[in-house]
């Protein structure tokens, strides 16, 4: 993609930020807002991963020591939640409201006002939620998957709150998803045909489409649990003619495509970062652009892979299985695509590199073990283990997470101003990667030695991996308070970025000063 | 650090470092096991090329080594078969994978039927057409949870009557659950079934030789989630067509007991060990409860209360609460022991005792 | 693509989240249970039976009963017989027993369920205790009579099926109560 670039940011009816608070509370910038936004997912990083502290402290011997089980399921459930919907899915809105509008050349988000009520929703949602931890009886404690009857008939008081939460993020979601398809598709600069978009922004695209599309069932499946448990409905409750499975096939046909929502943006970000680090085009754009919307066609007929032993009939389980395995396929045309753009380039490993590079390695491990479970006999075995554990944690933290620190340290620069310090962000890969393979590696051999998970306490055969996994989860979480340094230093100061501080790095956003102006691209760019 | 080192040396005895699944004890088991090791090597395999081109380029191709970028980024004739490729090894896992799985779905006569019924936070057993049925409940002492005793070798995978079953014979699982969904698995029998209250689910092994086989619950099913171990013990035939027909006594045995005249001590002996079984997940072994899902026992208006009222909430439960009924979970002797128990421990004074007959007198008025 | 106004754009995608909604709560719980009736999901039983009700001489079906109490249930249920050895084809009957043992008037649901659920769409029920609730006052006892055809079509190597029923204390439960689906 070449462009030539009017810089028309210096717009005379414009003007910077308001000051004070009232900037913050009132914005409609999309910087402003992606800021906010990667704020407040990192907030829920922090306090989703102290819950994962308190969750491992208690596994790091058998026996009970520090939690009782009640209070044990209850973090579980939370760390599960505040992950998926306070961090991940906040953060990836987060950069998308930053990076879209630069990416495609347009001067904002195309609701700017939408977008600051999505973003303010959050916060009111994720109070809600961790409240219910203050209530009697307790916050939700029936896993993040709430299967009933477990979160209905048998729920705290709390899950009311619970639902009620769930339908803020939901609706929260659901206007970022709209705000990011109608920026992509009609704010676009002016040469900026589709086939020309960063894959951020094609990813990115695709799974607000995949939002679209399945917020509204969870919205759906928390309401028909709501209407069971107020109403006297039996949606999900045999005893008046309902059915609990059910509950399962509403929450998996969301909560399948969730999970590509989780990642798809993160294969768009590293798509940028390999190319830039690699000096080099990113091998196979199409074919990058056609596996990623083959992973989303598909996600929407594989769910029931989640719900192998419930009970299906055979012929259900071979379709599942097949479908789930077909997912290797566009899968593995983008790790090969990454592969190849790194053949034969000119490498470099800068911080944003680094995380990349371990994102493909790790994620490729991840999708390794998820085609291992896709096999239904075997699946047998390996459903609600700690082999299940490691595999999502496998494709959530090297994968989500580690995409969002590639991104974080390949934007800082554009973001601040700065350069961020490349020896402490060197430090706190290392650190992120050493510790979580020694957190979550040893899962896969738990789980095959038959760990079941969600469990406080655990038989002794299993203690040296639980110890092993409880220390590399201590360290992993310490590191991020050195994320949260350095990127306080990198604001503070540090060496002044150019327009463009990666001499390999393509695409409109380097072509605006750093840190970009507040208000940029008011006249669009021409890209030719 | 110095804790950590400390804790690493204290670690209780006898942990492992397993890292694969066992093939286990059955032909099922097997064939899984078998599947389970081909995938894994394929994707080993990709997993050695992939990587091994991956670290060559990042070990080569580096600008540290005056490497000057090429510029290609396309070519269909390579996309293809990087999608072609996979596709067919994907197939080629996909037919044993199929053909276990039919195994699996065998439908052919079953020689044993045994239902088996997820509670919160036991399973229950029942032989069909045999008359002897019994709840299996965590045997591990609450001193070895709570760190107060050594951990024994089975900790948290051991129970007071474990699922018998023959050798060599087709036994048939029904699988259900009376409150939430559980999940019954034994990875030895490489049998994993969801427990769906409602709903029968089924499942089947043959077992090879006998043996004590354990797993546990593996779906989330509140509280106790980790504290109900499954353990099935194979016998032979002989000696488990000599254990039904022990078992069948000891029921009669038991409805003899019921008949006996019994005394404080007796009943507050039986009762503290019945308790410790039944109720103190809930109520908590010192009678202090969990308010507010599970209220104290100590000093409560049921338990220091009217006799009748105590006997009606254990026998009947106390519907719209987590209370369970157990009047047909438990035997006469033990209700009777529990309920005694409860009203002269904990710091509970009442002083009366009430017998398997008051039980039963309690029970009959209720016809 | 081509480009719309913003303001349909936006309508379009929020008719999309509406229809999505409404897939989730009303179309996917129907298409659920049609799903279940069609293969058997869950031992979820066929509807009435269209098949001859001439019997099948050729072959005998073991039918086994399960009763089984869901948690709270205090009401003694099981059936007169463990099992009955049935041709395909020809209705019979089976009687449940029902007692109360409580002080207080109780309404109860029994959900049946089929085992293997490959036979469960073979299995016909044409009166069932369960198609209704059961109240009984305190200290009643009744029976209640179930009767069921086997398909002739039920597959060849199914000879063994399993009819199980649980029980569950609906008294507590806020009227708009949903029927059991024969």
């Amino acid at each position: 993609m070449s462009a030539v670039i009017d810089h028309g940011h210096a717009g005379h009816d414009h003007h910077g930020p308001a000051k004070g608070l009232m900037r913050w509370v009132l914005t409609t910038n999309h910087k402003d807002i992606g800021t906010m936004y990667l704020w407040f997912s990192f907030a829920m990083f922090l306090l989703g991963g102290s819950m994962a502290m308190v969750i491992r402290a208690e596994l790091f011997q058998p026996g009970l020591q520090i939690v009782q089980p009640e209070f044990f399921n209850q973090m579980t459930t939370m760390h599960g939640l505040i992950m998926v919907f306070g961090a991940v899915m906040p953060a990836f809105v987060g950069l998308a409201n930053w990076m879209i509008p630069l990416m495609i050349g347009a001067p904002d988000m195309a609701l700017p006002r939408m977008n600051n009520f999505s973003f303010w929703l959050l916060p009111a949602a994720f109070t809600l939620l961790v409240s219910t931890l203050f209530m009697e009886g307790g916050g939700p404690n029936f896993g993040w998957t709430f299967y009933a009857p477990l979160s209905t008939t048998y729920a705290p008081e709390s899950v009311t709150f619970f639902i009620f939460a769930i339908h803020l993020m939901g609706i929260s979601s659901i206007m970022g998803a709209i705000n990011v398809i109608a920026t992509i598709l009609n704010l676009r600069a002016p040469g900026m045909t589709l086939m020309k978009m960063p894959l951020f922004a094609w990813t990115w695209l695709i799974t607000a489409f995949l939002l679209i599309a399945v917020m509204p069932v969870l919205a759906g499946c928390v309401t028909m649990m709501l209407m069971d448990v107020h109403f006297g409905t039996s949606f999900f409750n045999a005893a008046g003619g309902g059915d609990p499975v059910l509950f399962q096939h509403v929450f998996w046909f969301f909560g399948h495509p969730e999970v590509y929502i989780m990642i798809l943006p993160a294969f768009g970000a590293i798509s940028s970062i390999i190319p830039a680090f690699s000096r080099k085009p990113l091998f196979g754009y199409t074919s990058m652009v056609y596996a990623t919307a083959s992973i989303a066609f598909l996600s929407f007929i594989v769910w029931a892979h989640h719900m192998f032993t419930v009970g299906i009939p055979i012929t259900g389980e071979l379709f599942f299985m097949y479908a789930t395995m077909l997912i290797a396929v566009p899968t593995g045309v983008k790790v090969f695509n990454w592969v190849t753009t790194m053949w034969r380039g000119s490498l470099t490993f800068e911080a944003p590199m680094l995380f990349a590079v371990a994102f493909v390695i790790l994620f490729t491990i991840g999708g390794f073990s998820g085609l291992m479970l896709a096999i239904a006999p075997a699946d047998f075995q390996y459903h609600d283990t700690y082999f299940v554990v490691a595999h999502f944690h496998y494709v959530l933290v090297p994968g989500a997470i580690f995409g969002i620190f590639a991104s974080a340290y390949y934007w800082l620069p554009k973001w601040t101003g700065h350069m961020y310090d490349e020896t402490l962000a060197r430090l706190h890969f290392w650190m992120s990667f050493i510790g979580m393979n020694l957190a979550f590696f040893p899962m896969h051999f738990l789980g095959l030695a038959g760990m079941p998970r969600r469990i406080p306490d655990y038989n002794l055969q299993f203690a040296d991996f639980n110890m092993v996994s409880s220390i590399g989860a201590f360290t992993f979480g310490v590191t991020q308070l050195l994320f949260l340094f350095i990127v306080i230093k990198c604001i503070r100061g540090g060496k002044p970025a150019p327009a463009k501080p990666w001499d390999g790095a393509d695409g409109l956003e380097w072509t605006v000063p750093s840190p970009a102006p507040y208000h940029t691209f008011s006249t669009p760019p021409e890209v030719k | 650090m110095g804790i950590l080192l400390w804790l690493a040396f204290t670690t209780p005895t006898r942990a492992e470092w397993t890292v694969n699944m066992a093939p286990g004890a059955t032909d099922v088991s097997h064939a899984v096991f078998d599947l389970h090791m081909t995938i894994f090597w394929i994707c080993a395999v990709i997993g050695v090329l992939v990587f091994g081109v991956m670290f060559w380029s990042m070990l080569v191709h580096r600008r540290s080594t005056g490497q000057e970028a090429a510029h290609f980024h396309e070519s269909t004739t390579v996309e293809i078969l990087w999608t072609a490729v996979p596709f067919i090894i994907l197939v080629l896992m996909a037919i044993p994978a199929t053909k276990t799985l039919i195994d699996i779905y065998d439908p052919s006569e079953s020689e044993l039927d045994v239902q088996i019924t997820g509670y919160q936070w036991k399973w229950h057993y029942k032989y069909l057409g045999q008359d002897v049925e019994f709840f299996s409940n965590l045997a591990t002492p609450r001193e070895q949870i709570d760190n107060r005793a050594p951990k024994g070798e089975h900790y948290l995978l051991e129970v007071d009557e474990p699922l018998v079953v023959p050798v060599g014979t087709k036994v048939r699982f029904l699988i259900t659950a009376a409150d939430v969904i559980h999940s019954w698995w034994v990875p030895s029998l490489a049998v994993k079934k969801d427990a769906i209250p409602g709903f029968v689910n089924e499942a089947w092994t043959r077992i090879d030789k006998p043996g004590i086989y354990r797993g546990q619950c593996t779906e989330l099913c509140g509280k106790d989630h980790g504290f109900m171990p499954v353990v099935v013990e194979a016998k032979s035939k002989e000696d488990f067509t000599a254990w039904l027909a022990e078992r069948k006594q000891a029921a009669a045995a038991e409805r003899e007991l019921t008949s006996k005249e019994w005394s404080m001590e007796e009943l507050m002996a039986r009762g503290e060990k019945a308790y410790n079984t039944t109720c103190a997940a809930c109520h908590q072994p010192d009678g202090t409860g969990l308010p507010p899902m599970f209220p104290a026992l100590k000093g409560s208006p049921i338990a220091t209360g009217p006799v009748q009222g105590h006997i009606d909430i254990v026998v009947n439960g106390k519907p719209g609460t987590a209370m369970a009924a157990f009047g047909k979970q438990l035997s006469e002797v033990d209700l009777a022991a529990i309920i005694t128990y409860e009203r002269n421990a904990f710091g509970n004074k009442v002083g009366d005792m009430v017998t398997p007959k008051d039980i039963l007198a309690f029970k009959q008025a209720q016809e | 693509m081509s480009e719309l106004p913003l303001r349909r754009l936006v309508g379009r995608l929020l008719a999309v989240v509406v229809v999505m909604f409404c897939f989730g709560v009303f179309v996917l719980p129907p298409f659920y249970d049609a799903m279940c009736q069609a293969f058997g999901i869950n031992g979820k039983t066929a509807g009435a039976y269209q098949g001859e009700q001439r019997p099948d001489e050729s072959r005998l079906v073991r039918v086994q009963f399960l009763a089984t109490n869901a948690a709270g249930m205090v009401w003694e249920f099981r059936p007169v017989a463990d099992e009955l050895l049935v041709r395909p084809g020809e209705p019979r009957d089976m009687l449940f027993v029902a007692h109360n043992p409580s002080d207080r008037p109780m309404t109860a649901q029994a959900i049946p369920s089929v085992a293997p659920a490959k036979a469960a769409a073979y299995f016909h029920k044409t009166e069932c205790f369960c198609f209704t609730q059961q109240v009984l006052q305190p200290g009643e006892r009744i029976e209640m009579p179930v009767r069921f055809i086997v398909d002739r079509d039920l597959p060849k190597d199914v000879k063994h099926l399993t009819l199980a029923y649980t029980l569950f204390d609906i008294t507590a439960r806020k009227p708009p109560v949903a029927q059991a689906t024969p």
